[in-house]
């Protein structure tokens, strides 16, 4: 048996034109369509995968406004058994570490967690910070940017890939929390049947009252504070030309102009 | 003057670029004070170098549980120094390790945290570039001490001589319950080709490039500028190039003088990790290809006859 909880996210669409809120600079959930992060698909397949070797239940937890119920149903209908959805305008404008706060209480109300498996970090913050702090709340082995696990017994081994490090080989006890990056594995379609079953599964919403988080999270209450944001004036296309057989020669001509060779 | 903690970004006891930078920027909010994380020995081959950047400090936390763990080893000697010096802030390397330390750092010791800043001034005030550098957005801690990671190639290292004492300090015992320890590395085997994010040009191919083996074509522009190479998401999931040299959204986020795009579409996910680069130059058969629209100079055209013209002409400039 291994349960197992499994953290998303809803995104702005990578493929849309995403924006910051001009009034108190927090993510304008408007302005793009929202979707599952790609990241969490792989974080869910994994843990069914886990689950049809050794059995077990897939809780999924997720934080955001309540059209992420969109995400959460996507997830329960590749195979996710059930959900928890904190869900609270007070969240509004939560910071890195007071997410982490709110995942770490809410993996806390699913009993007898063995693994949590996150996405290594999210295409919209790209902190990639969330799975270490709930591991540094929690107090769990963090084995994360998993290319490869292997769960025996009651031991967890994760195959860690970064651009940085190269490869790390990891092992912790159980329970333990892992992320995983986009080379884990790919992840399956929710057949029809999965997205009918996935309309009776139970989701559980709770607010930061709920949590005991009252007063403690949103954005008055956040540990960094954003003085300002402002988009970049976008680039402009500069000269073109069709290559006439002297392409390479024009570039050439046109890094000389500019200094660069 | 308070310290600014600046974790030592090192591999084998020799020090990456990207702690040059981290001196360079805690300099502007104190002294900088040098921690390094590793196995006995590490630090003594570090200090002459660190002095080079104006390290006026080294803390020496040597055991073998701080290479033989994850992250955690490093969070623990951290948040001790925090305790201990009061330091002004602390910085790391935005990298993968670099950003989860520093995020528990600040879990652990209650401070505001700013992740994979691109500028940190005097005032503590950090400037951020996000989705893919599409915004700005400046932000400073709210709460306790600063911790700051910031992205590698975003500040320019100067040196400033320093004589720094070497300070030992124990790494706490860990937990075993508590953190995952590491059984064996594979580090990346670097070529003669300067870090993808460290260097000042950068030449990548795309699915265009249509195999791995022309990606030869690239891979010889990019040596006779004396670039890194990059590859796109479409030529890396293609199996055309090695998945750590990937650019965009997925990958690494670089920010050269000059980025030379061959055969890639410009996908906004490719676009985010290269947009803010200085100069940019695409070679594409597409002419309707977005690349062009945020190109400086772009050539409509088959980057099998550009590319190697541009080699042949760069290697003549150089004579």
């Amino acid at each position: 048996m291994t349960n197992i909880v499994v953290l998303v996210k809803q995104v702005p669409d990578t493929y849309s034109e995403r924006k910051l809120a001009a009034g108190d600079n927090t993510l304008d959930r408007e302005a793009a369509d929202a979707v599952l992060d790609e990241i969490n698909e792989r974080a869910i397949e994994e843990a069914l995968v886990i689950k049809e070797a050794n059995e077990g239940e897939v809780t999924v937890v997720c934080v955001g406004p309540d059209r992420a119920n969109d995400a959460i149903r996507k997830a329960l209908s590749m195979g996710a058994d059930k959900a928890v959805h904190v869900s609270d305008e007070a969240l509004h404008g939560a910071d890195i570490l007071q997410t982490s706060k709110v995942l770490a209480k809410a993996v806390g109300t699913v009993e007898g967690v063995d693994l949590i498996i996150a996405g290594n970090e999210a295409s919209d913050g790209r902190g990639g910070a969330v799975p270490a702090v709930l591991a540094e709340l929690l107090g769990l082995p963090q084995l994360t940017h998993a290319r490869k696990v292997t769960v025996e017994g009651g031991t967890v081994k994760v195959e860690r890939e970064t651009a940085d490090e190269g490869i790390t080989h990891l092992e912790a006890s159980l329970p333990a929390l892992i992320s995983v990056n986009e080379k884990i594995n790919e992840p399956r379609y929710p057949s029809f049947k999965g997205i009918m079953a996935a309309k009776k599964k139970p989701v559980e919403k709770l607010t930061a009252a709920d949590l005991g988080l009252d007063g403690e999270v949103g954005l008055a209450n956040a540990a960094s504070t954003v003085l300002e944001s402002a988009p970049k004036p976008p680039r402009e296309a500069g000269q073109r030309v069709d290559d006439e057989g002297d392409g390479g020669v024009k570039v050439a001509e046109y890094l000389a102009s500019q200094k660069l060779i | 003057m308070a310290e600014v903690l600046v974790l030592v970004d090192q591999v084998d006891g020799e020090a990456k670029k990207s702690t040059f930078e981290l001196l360079t920027a805690a300099r502007r909010l104190g002294e900088p004070a040098a921690v390094v994380v590793g196995p006995a020995g590490t630090a003594a081959k570090l200090t002459e170098t660190l002095g080079k950047y104006g390290a006026t400090k080294v803390y020496a936390a040597e055991s073998d549980d701080a290479a033989n763990y994850l992250v955690t080893p490093k969070v623990d000697v951290l948040a001790a120094l925090v305790g201990s010096a009061a330091p002004a802030a602390v910085l790391a390397s935005s990298t993968a390790e670099g950003k989860e330390v520093t995020a528990r750092l600040a879990a652990r010791t209650n401070s505001g945290l700013l992740v994979d800043v691109v500028d940190l001034d005097a005032e503590g005030v950090g400037t951020h570039s996000i989705f893919g550098g599409a915004y700005t957005v400046k932000a400073k801690s709210a709460n306790g001490t600063l911790i700051a990671s910031i992205r590698p190639g975003s500040v320019d290292p100067e040196e400033a001589q320093g004589t720094p004492a070497t300070e030992a300090v124990e790494v706490p015992a860990v937990d075993g319950a508590k953190a995952a320890k590491v059984t064996g590395r594979e580090p990346i085997v670097g070529g003669d080709r300067p870090d993808l994010t460290e260097a000042s040009v950068v030449v990548s191919g795309g699915r265009g490039v249509g195999s791995a083996e022309s990606f030869d074509v690239v891979e010889k522009l990019a040596d006779v500028l004396g670039a890194a190479v990059g590859a796109s998401r479409a030529a890396v999931d293609s199996g055309y190039y090695p998945h750590q040299f990937q650019v965009g959204q997925t990958g690494k986020t670089v920010s050269p003088q000059l980025y030379i795009a061959l055969g890639i579409s410009g996908a906004i996910q490719h676009r985010a990790g290269m947009q803010t680069s200085k100069t940019i130059v695409a070679v594409n058969k597409d002419s309707e290809a977005p690349i062009f629209e945020i190109a400086d100079f772009g050539v409509v055209g088959d980057l099998f006859k550009v590319a190697p013209q541009l080699t042949d002409e760069v290697t003549k400039r150089k004579g």
